[in-house]
């Protein structure tokens, strides 16, 4: 039972971690239509932005916020300078665009920072919260609350400010929207800015955990993707809630599945992703695509 | 999603048959002229060089399987790194375990390979676009977990050293220039297999399945039958590929077939070209060689240049180098007017 | 067929040794009165990128001996190619090295499936394949493979040191394992098998393993703590042994903790994972950790610390892997310069066995490099050390790891 609680509860924890970066990947997705590989090379580029700041004896909040504009600005030159270039080119060249940038970005850390893990602060007490016999970390407490007040934020943008309703409607249909007056070029930008701004805080909330190296988040995007798959890419409730689910289920697999074991309970988790997603074709919150003929 | 698959379609792809109807004759003698190219060549390259082009033709197998499946069909696939690994293993079983003749592990692969795509395709026929390609995803994740954990049969982590290949016949070839033969005619009868099936009945379902699923549907043709029946083929030449790559390199390893071989193929059918064959050879010819001179220009961040050269790659021809090629020669031959007609 | 070739290559580089003893200089592709070239693979981009500081710094390294005159007056050229810890890739980097730069030999490639990889052809070549960059056990093969030779103590024996402790001084035993699943992590949970012999099944009660490509390792940790086991078997690469470090202490977990050495230094790992929470840990060493404060003002760490300085600025000061670099550059040299003017690739290979008691400044006192035309293990020694929460501790005899 013991055993069993503390795993719930380090699951939830990697769930946190996974639903943050999944929730900058439904973000950009609902802003662009694009799947953006590079989301997690961007982010983990963030956390060295603040690692640096803070390095610099910057103190901790300011270096966080001064991290987020800069994210933000970055992720808006981002789609400026280098995916503008290819925005009327079929979806799979942008794609490749980004994968192009997520090798840039990986390399240039590495020459820049070395691989050597780094220590990031976090920025919650570090005395561990105890129930009974199971442990909680503060900081993934923190890492979940943090998650789910930036999805309240994102539900509350997409939902009823006028500049969420004219991104999504951007991202749509981009005609349409370019007849009643929204700016299309720059509402693709702005998603790319706010992709950043939420990549940023999830490296930020990551690096403490799992330290800084430049292949901090590599693994940690497949399980978003995983995350984002699972609860459907249109919608942020279900990235979220598909990041505790695949937390939690790699944890109880690689536990309590005697022949499989860790060895495999990526694969486990991975398969059992797939059986979801053949129930429901557009994940477990994700709107069916509805086509017109 | 709907963007995505529309996406595909919008993105000016001819079929090359088509395009080309008035060039066909100077098509088919650059084609000539190719082939004789390609039979000569190996004789004037070092042993080293051609062993680099029989890589190159081996992952050129690869991407036409992977053509075959997301530019025709529409159906994205990030996992073919996986059928690559199990024709790679099937290969490398049979000859180690089994003893048996290099020559046989092609077919089997292709049959196996067949069969685990179709039985991926059933499954996969519910999902589309994005969520297709993320499952797919999985699958390039999961296989090399697997063959670490079948160890008795793959050997685990230390992998399968093979022998390499001797020359049959006594064909005054070495090793290297027989391999490379054997991988040319393999992927020529590839082309011509993919060519074939393209041009007829079963070509215009797989690319009208693509360009309008639901107006195929109701022509009649059966599109999960024929998406699973693309799957399955698709999976079939990587994983022949996957032989002749682990005969080729006489050694097989779970570290081969990570998620990043996967993620080169799906590069080097767009950098290609989707929806050609030439773009299949255009692709392999690009990630067997672009990574080594971005290497040659950068030991500190190799990878850096390599990303600039697929964006810029992206930013010239954004719809692949067969696509920039195809553009090119219309221009040339209607002179001048004819893209803004496109 | 590894025989056959073994047997015959060995017959070889006998027979071409008598004929070397003439005098006149005699070389193989690769050397000259100017020139010396030296091939290798490294992982400079992708996941394993973090291992491209040996490369750089091997290139560091040479670039100084060459400032200082060379080999005998020969110039070191060291040709490295990015494998992107790809076996294929790896498989054509060589090729390129040996067909088309023809180097003499290869040195320090880099990675055990990439090795691997690439063993046969350089047999059957005759290729001089030194010093690799791996601890797996099989590169010790001088009947069926007599042209590569490892360097570093193998995963194997460093497991059967810490497993002999074990019995020795901790009877009631209950082990705990989190291994990385990978020849290096499974090479390491052999060796300690086979040095538990008998009793591994009783003193064993849980293993873990973690892909490399997992976010965290936490999971496992509570899994260990919860079997209840006393003993905890580390065999986890830097990122992970901070976390498991750091993970054990937030749930507290206190078994004897036993790190392999790939994760014992101080500043890329114990620091992250916090000096407090690591004080205690046992782990076996053959190199000197340059941030050690008992290294302060070893003038060997310093004569490192100078070269850093001047030669590779932009590597990192606190990474081990340049002290490996050095270390593993100094005993190519040694050997190259024993070959006199006989560059050929059976002298190299010769030279290469039959190291005498050779020391080197950043080895620990007392471990010394030994090889013969029997033994490809050079170095086989190591000493246990704990850590005091400032520095490691070293107890014991260096202990012969075979």
């Amino acid at each position: 039972m013991e055993t069993l609680l503390q795993q719930l509860a380090s699951g939830l924890a990697s769930g946190g971690i996974y639903a943050s970066l999944a929730l900058a990947l439904v973000m950009i997705y609902q802003a662009t239509d694009v799947v953006n590989f590079a989301q997690g090379e961007m982010a983990m580029f963030s956390t060295y932005l603040a690692w640096t700041l803070l390095n610099a004896g910057v103190p901790y909040w300011a270096a966080f916020v001064a991290t987020v504009v800069l994210s933000f600005v970055g992720g808006l030159l981002i789609e400026r300078l280098i995916i503008r270039p290819v925005e009327d080119a079929p979806i799979l060249s942008i794609v490749i665009v980004c994968i192009g940038l997520l090798v840039i970005l990986n390399s240039l850390a590495g020459w820049i920072y070395s691989y050597i893990i780094k220590p990031f602060p976090s920025p919650f007490p570090p005395r561990p919260l105890r129930l009974g016999s199971v442990v909680f970390g503060t900081h993934d407490l923190g890492v979940i609350g943090i998650t789910l007040l930036m999805l309240l934020g994102l539900y509350v943008f997409f939902r009823f400010t006028p500049l969420g309703l004219a991104m999504r409607a951007a991202a749509q249909n981009p005609v349409s929207s370019r007849l009643v007056g929204i700016r299309v070029g720059w509402m693709l930008a702005l998603g790319w800015g706010l992709a950043a701004v939420l990549g940023a805080v999830a490296g930020m909330l990551v690096a403490p955990v799992v330290f800084l190296e430049p292949n901090m988040m590599s693994g940690i995007l497949i399980y978003a993707f995983a995350s984002a798959t699972l609860g459907g890419f249109t919608s942020p409730v279900g990235a979220v809630v598909g990041g505790f689910l695949v937390g939690i289920t790699e944890n109880l697999v690689g536990t309590y599945v005697p022949l499989i074991g860790t060895e495999l309970k990526l694969t486990v988790a991975l398969v059992l992703i797939i059986g979801v997603l053949l129930v429901r074709p557009s994940g477990l919150f994700g709107r069916a695509t509805v086509r017109r003929v | 999603m709907a963007k995505l698959d529309e996406a595909l379609v919008s993105s000016k792809l001819r079929y090359p048959w088509r395009a080309s109807r008035v060039l066909g004759y100077g098509k088919g003698m650059a084609g000539g002229l190719l082939f004789a190219a390609a039979v000569v060549v190996p004789f004037f390259l070092s042993n080293y060089q051609v062993f680099q082009l029989t890589l190159a033709y081996v992952y050129a197998i690869a991407l036409l399987g992977l053509n075959l499946l997301t530019g025709y069909n529409g159906q994205i696939s990030l996992g073919h790194g996986a059928f690559y690994a199990i024709g790679a293993y099937t290969a490398a079983i049979m000859m180690e375990r089994w003893q048996i003749p290099y020559g046989w592990t092609l077919p089997a692969a292709g049959v196996i390979c067949l069969g685990v795509g179709w039985l991926f395709g059933i499954p996969a026929l519910r999902l589309e676009g994005l969520y297709l390609a993320l499952a797919t995803f999985t699958l390039a994740l999961a296989v090399p977990q697997l063959l670490k954990y079948f160890e008795a049969w793959t050997g685990g982590v230390q992998g399968i050293v093979l022998m390499k290949p001797e020359v049959p016949w006594g064909l005054p070839v070495n090793q290297d220039q027989w391999l490379y033969f054997l991988t040319l005619g393999v992927l020529l009868l590839a082309m011509l297999l993919g060519r074939n099936l393209l041009h007829g009945r079963v070509g215009r379902a797989i690319v009208a399945i693509r360009d309008h699923p639901v107006a195929a549907a109701t022509m009649g043709i059966h599109v999960p039958l024929y998406k699973a029946l693309t799957f399955g083929v698709s999976a079939m030449y990587t994983g022949v590929a996957g032989a002749l790559g682990a005969i080729v390199i006489q050694f097989v390893a779970p570290d081969s077939f990570n998620v990043f071989l996967s993620i080169s193929f799906l590069v080097g059918i767009i950098v290609g070209g989707l929806a050609s064959i030439s773009g299949a050879i255009f692709g392999a010819l690009f990630i067997q060689f672009v990574p080594n001179y971005a290497q040659d220009l950068s030991k500190a961040a190799p990878w850096a240049i390599y990303g600039v050269f697929l964006i810029l790659c992206m930013y010239v021809m954004p719809t692949g180098i067969a696509g920039f090629l195809r553009r090119l020669t219309r221009r040339w031959q209607v002179g001048g007017t004819a893209d803004r007609a496109v | 067929m590894v025989r056959r070739w073994g047997g015959l290559a060995l017959v070889l580089v006998l027979g071409l040794a008598v004929g070397v003893a003439t005098g006149a200089k005699q070389y193989d592709p690769g050397a000259s009165d100017t020139e010396i070239k030296i091939g290798n693979t490294n992982p400079y981009s992708g996941p394993a990128s973090s291992y491209g500081t040996i490369g750089r710094a091997l290139a560091a390294y040479f670039k100084m001996v060459n400032e200082k005159g060379g080999i005998h007056g020969r110039k070191i050229t060291f040709i490295s190619y990015d494998d992107g810890y790809s076996p294929p890739k790896t498989v054509e980097q060589v090729r390129r090295l040996v067909e088309r730069d023809q180097v003499l030999l290869l040195f320090n490639t880099l990675g055990t499936p990439t090795n691997t990889a690439i063993w046969e052809y350089v047999n059957r070549r005759k290729i001089p394949h030194l010093f690799v960059a791996t601890g797996a056990t099989k590169w010790g093969d001088p009947e069926g493979h007599p042209w590569t030779m490892g360097w570093q103590p193998n995963y194997q024996s460093e497991g059967r040191i810490y497993a002999k402790y074990i019995l020795q001084h901790l009877p009631q035993a209950r082990i705990g394992i989190l291994y990385q699943n990978d020849d290096y992590g499974k090479d390491y949970v052999k060796g300690f098998k086979d040095g538990l012999g008998d009793k591994a099944a009783d003193l064993i009660v849980l293993e873990q393993s973690y892909e490399v490509t997992d976010p965290t390792v936490e999971s496992q940790i509570i899994n260990l703590k919860n079997s209840g086991a006393n003993v905890f078997f580390n065999v986890t690469i830097p990122k992970f042994a901070a976390q498991a470090i750091r993970k054990a202490a937030e749930i507290g977990w206190q078994p004897v903790h036993f790190l392999n050495s790939v994760s014992n230094s101080i500043e890329a790992v114990l620091r992250p994972a916090g000096l407090d929470n690591a004080r205690g840990i046992i782990s076996a060493f053959y190199l000197k950790d340059p941030d050690d404060p008992q290294w302060q003002d070893d003038p060997a760490v310093q004569e490192w610390r100078a070269w850093m300085r001047r030669y590779y600025p932009e590597g990192n000061i606190h990474d081990v892997f340049n002290v490996y670099a050095y270390s593993v550059a100094q005993t190519l040299v040694h050997v190259l310069e024993r070959c006199g003017d006989t560059l050929t690739r059976a002298n190299v290979m010769r030279q290469a066995a039959s190291i005498k008691d050779l020391t080197l400044p950043m080895l620990l006192p007392g471990i010394t490099i030994n090889t013969s035309p029997t033994d490809f293990y050079p170095i086989e020694q190591l000493q246990l050390g704990r850590f005091d929460g400032t520095k490691w501790v070293l107890f014991g005899e260096v202990l012969a790891a075979r």
